[in-house]
């Protein structure tokens, strides 16, 4: 399997005023095509930190990472945009949906961004709705589902512009344990059944067992096991 | 066009507040309206001065009278068409209020409705005019107000001109268009004058200023220095411009009252600001998180300021719009409530054109800081951001 | 128990940007409202300080201004020997006979002109007026072309330098000075000997108006039935000199007073608006903390007073940030025509405790009932629900 991301000598260092905080020092990955994998750590061990530069929504301080080929810290902030629209997908602990919008329309926000037809853009919402399971939802707002459903309203936002990767932010950080079963198997068919890569922060290990791989940072930097 | 969807369902998320802002900005571009068209109707006379007619009136200040002996030398100027005069009478009708105060004035009923066509009087009443000694004519605004109808009386006690007048309504004239002012009263000016004679009163033999028509309003210029040339040493030596430039005198009479009044328009224009970018700002703190997604899904910052500005200006061009319907019927109400203040008091064009600008203008300034705030944010920290 | 004040400024301090809106908005409110106030206490204070209430006027029957009023040389004659009419040191009649014209000449800065009056006075004018005095150059000697003006005439108008010409009637008259008015109508105004007035303008015998000292204040009613019941006076009328000038007013004051009344409506509901939404917004915000207070004990009056006490505060800091610019306005000078005297009058804006008062009761009021209705929807929280809100 070919690698997909490719984190090469990133150090990120924080500037608070004066005092610089550095939170990840010199770190290397290789995430292949097809994995699942699963970054832990304490808080404060620089996981999320990691994530967000791998999904261009931050930039490294030093060092390169490429994602399918392309050094997305050289990216300007449109074309990382523009590049963030095509291969990213994000699942956030807090699902972060638009309360004003309906399971429907916040599936469909990404597509608004491509130049689909009305009726391709409606049939992709419904097949991916239908894949996390809530296609009799579609016209409910996010404060009428449960935490659960949100997700997994989040989930089929994250696979609906058919992204490269897929990254997921403490997803079932704030679920209780069966929603965050059905979350979990949910990103497991993800990755065997539709072949989509996934990187994950948790610090449940309960969570990190569905993975395929599970990379340790501690203090900014990986432990490998 | 899911971009505008989401502004409206925005504007919903907080109702109260979008309508109290709504509301505000209504309220604060009708008083913007009216206030506008209280400076506008004030200077009227400016607008529907005629290109063709001149004012000569005494060179110190108008308060001083000409002799009647000018008018058969103006009739002899070339380029003149017709020459009327008329005397400011004052007086007052029952009391010094503002109700009962409308203009008297003393004309020549030869003339007058030759040289001011905007006026249009029945031809049985100008001739009833002409023949009738203490015969007056009143404006149509004027006799509905008071009720005055042909064949009453209306008493007037002189002030320039003591004593006690009387004048018998035989005509009431109507304006041509609704510019016209037709709140004035016109009497004979020989009637005043023989009582003058009378009385040997140093205003006998004496008008107030001459009104002249002339053939070619482009020759106005050249007229009014011949006919200020004719007077140069005499004792009453004259003063001759056009109608629009002696009206502008009379407004910039009242020039500070008028800054003040658009000074205070401004205000509200500032007052309307404050109340809008708070509101904006508000909403666009409230939602940087989702803005921090937005952009976290790909939406570029183009798209994240369109929220923003869209629904800033939505407010103000819904506030704005509803302020400004509004200004038309307060202004009719308004102009109603004092017929005779303002004889022409409509909403003009321009006051439209300024309230939707100002709307425009508001709804971008308010939401430039939020919109700037929200495209340099680093989606990390709007992220992190909770609430 | 209630919540610390402190609190509350906390909260105001925390939310910086909208504070410092809904402080600006309510400050610019509050600074039109007292100027407003300002300029109608200073028309009433200058056409009071123009009179005093021991001269008296007198006018010809129904004039509603100096200039077409008319009085001659015999009725002036036949009042000065009343005995109610005060006399000088010198056994004369304490009093002048004023005769009022007007010239139209341009104002500084634009090319506006402006009707003043001119007013040809007799030697007892000075001891009459004592609120005027020279300021610069010398009086006008009678029989001369020579005139002083008033200190705002001077400085409003162009070409009004002493030593300078004015165009009166067909001769030019000769600046000699410049007088002071003070607060007064007559420092709109340009004074000069009044017989030659009278030549110059053939008025005959015919002056404008007789003003003289009562010998005492209380003998008004007295001279004004002796007055009016004299024959030869039939055509005259007796007024009490200020209350003559505050007439004179009328229009003026009643304009700028419905202006302000306007004005206040208007702005009282864009403050009211502006204080409501920062409060809504500021409950809103910290629905969790109001849930804890009352979890902690305080009871919903408490709350309630907490809102309001932040909602005055909001409004007072505008407030007073209002009232101290306004303050600056008495520096400014107003100069307009008096549609009662149809010449230029100029007037301050004047800062006088009752501005002040009501300018306090506005912001305060504004504040109440802006902060009152999210006040109460605070103080109705259920505890519960607000815990739970996040």
């Amino acid at each position: 399997m070919s690698t997909l991301v490719e984190v090469k000598n990133v150090t990120k260092v924080y500037k608070r005023d004066t005092m610089e905080i550095p939170v990840l020092q010199n770190i290397s990955l290789d995430v292949p095509e097809g994995e699942f994998l699963a970054l832990m750590g304490p808080s404060g061990s620089g996981k999320t930190t990691l994530l967000n530069l791998i999904s261009g929504i931050d930039q490294p301080t030093s060092g390169s990472i490429l994602v399918g080929g392309t050094d997305i810290a050289k990216l300007n902030e449109s074309a990382l945009a523009k590049w963030r629209s095509n291969h990213i997908g994000f699942v956030f602990q807090f699902y972060n949906l638009m309360p004003v919008l309906t399971a429907f329309e916040n599936v469909e926000l990404p597509l608004l961004l491509t130049n689909l037809s009305k009726k391709e853009k409606q049939q992709r919402v419904e097949a991916v709705l239908s894949v996390v399971g809530l296609a009799d939802r579609m016209d409910h707002y996010p404060k009428q589902l449960s935490g659960g459903q949100q997700q997994r309203v989040a989930i089929a936002r994250a696979i609906v512009s058919d992204p490269t990767l897929i990254i997921g932010d403490e997803p079932t950080g704030d679920l209780d344990r069966k929603s965050a079963e059905e979350i979990l198997v949910l990103l497991s068919r993800l990755n065997s059944e539709f072949k989509k890569t996934i990187i994950m922060v948790t610090h449940d290990p309960h969570a990190a067992e569905s993975a395929h791989t599970i990379q340790h940072l501690d203090k900014g930097e990986l432990k490998s096991n | 066009m899911k971009i505008l969807k989401l502004i409206y369902k925005n504007l919903l998320r907080h109702k109260l507040r979008s309508l109290l802002t709504i509301a505000g900005i209504a309220i604060a571009v009708l008083a913007f309206g009216l206030l506008r068209t209280v400076v506008t109707a004030w200077s009227y006379g400016v607008e529907a001065a005629s290109a063709d007619r001149l004012i000569t009136r005494h060179a110190v200040a108008f308060i001083f009278p000409l002799p009647y002996a000018y008018k058969g030398q103006l009739e002899q100027l070339e380029g003149v068409k017709k020459v009327s005069y008329a005397s400011w009478f004052q007086g007052t009708y029952k009391d010094q209020s503002f109700e009962n105060f409308f203009p008297r004035l003393a004309v020549d009923p030869e003339t007058i409705f030759d040289v001011y066509p905007e006026f249009t009087l029945p031809a049985d009443q100008l001739t009833a005019f002409k023949q009738q000694r203490n015969g007056c004519v009143i404006g149509k605004k004027l006799a509905e107000q008071h009720g005055f109808k042909i064949g009453d009386i209306i008493p007037v006690t002189g002030d320039i001109y003591p004593g006690n007048w009387e004048f018998t309504v035989v005509g009431i004239y109507y304006g041509k268009d609704k510019t016209a002012d037709e709140t004035q009263l016109f009497f004979n000016w020989e009637y005043m004058n023989e009582r003058n004679r009378q009385t040997e009163s140093f205003a006998t033999d004496q008008i107030g200023w001459y009104i002249i028509q002339v053939d070619d309003p482009n020759q106005a210029a050249t007229i009014s220095e011949a006919i200020d040339a004719l007077y140069v040493n005499s004792p009453a030596k004259t003063k001759t411009e056009t109608e629009k430039a002696f009206q502008q005198s009379f407004v910039s009479l009242s020039g500070a009252i008028i800054a003040s009044m658009e000074v205070v328009s401004y205000v509200i224009i500032g007052i309307i600001l404050m109340v809008l970018a708070n509101t904006i700002i508000m909403a666009a703190r409230e939602r940087i998180r989702e803005y921090a997604v937005l952009k976290t899904l790909g939406f570029t910052n183009f798209h994240v300021v369109g929220l923003i500005a869209g629904e800033s200006l939505f407010i103000s061009m819904l506030g704005g719009t509803v302020g400004l319907i509004l200004t038309f019927p307060v202004s009719q109400a308004f102009g109603d409530a004092f017929p005779t203040m303002f004889p022409v008091f409509a909403v003009q064009p321009t006051t439209i054109a300024m309230a939707i600008g100002f709307s425009v203008l508001v709804g971008v300034i308010a939401s430039i800081f939020p919109s700037y705030r929200s495209a340099t944010m680093r989606i990390v920290d709007g992220l992190r951001q909770i609430g | 128990m209630s919540i610390p004040i402190s609190y509350n400024i906390r909260n105001l301090w925390a939310r910086r940007l909208t504070t410092a809106l809904t402080v600006s908005g309510i400050a610019l409110v509050v600074f039109v409202f007292a100027s407003v106030l300002m300029l109608s206490q200073g028309v009433e204070d200058t056409l009071v300080a123009t009179g005093s209430n021991d001269n008296v006027i007198i006018l010809r029957k129904s004039s509603q201004s100096e200039m077409m009023s008319a009085v001659s040389r015999d009725q002036i004659g036949i009042i000065s020997t009343f005995p109610e009419v005060g006399q000088t040191q010198e056994g004369k009649p304490f009093a002048t006979s004023d005769v009022v014209t007007l010239i139209n000449i341009n104002k500084k800065g634009s090319n506006d002109m402006g009707n003043v009056a001119v007013r040809g006075i007799s030697s007892g004018a000075f001891a009459l007026r004592p609120q005027v005095s020279l300021q610069e150059g010398r009086w006008f000697q009678p029989g001369m072309y020579e005139i002083v003006v008033g200190n705002k005439i001077h400085d409003q108008f162009v070409n009004m330098e002493v030593g300078q010409s004015v165009q009166i009637g067909s001769k030019l008259w000769t600046i000699v000075g410049v007088i002071n008015g003070g607060k007064t109508g007559f420092a709109s105004e340009v004074w000069t000997d009044a017989d030659i007035v009278m030549t110059e303008f053939n008025r005959g015998t015919t002056y404008s108006t007789y003003t003289f000292k009562l010998k005492d204040v209380n003998d008004f009613e007295t001279i004004k039935t002796k007055l009016e019941t004299e024959q030869r006076l039939q055509d005259l009328e007796v007024k009490r000199e200020q209350e003559f000038y505050l007439e004179q007013s009328k229009f003026m004051a009643g304009f700028i007073n419905g202006l302000g009344l306007f004005i206040t409506v208007i702005f009282s509901f864009g403050a009211m608006i502006g204080a409501m939404i920062t409060m809504y917004a500021s409950v809103a915000n910290r629905t969790v903390e109001i849930g804890t207070l009352r979890a902690l004990g305080f009871r919903r009056t408490s709350i309630l007073t907490a809102f309001l006490i932040e909602a005055v505060a909001l409004s007072s800091i505008g407030g007073i940030i209002g009232l101290f610019l306004a303050s600056f306005m008495e520096f400014v000078s107003f100069s307009t025509t008096n549609f009662g005297s149809f010449s230029e009058l100029a007037f301050g804006f004047s800062l006088s405790g009752s501005v002040i008062l009501w300018t306090v009761v506005f912001f305060l009021i504004m504040g109440i009932a802006g902060g009152f209705l999210p006040a109460v929807r605070a103080s109705r929280m259920n505890i519960i629900n607000a815990l739970r809100s996040s």
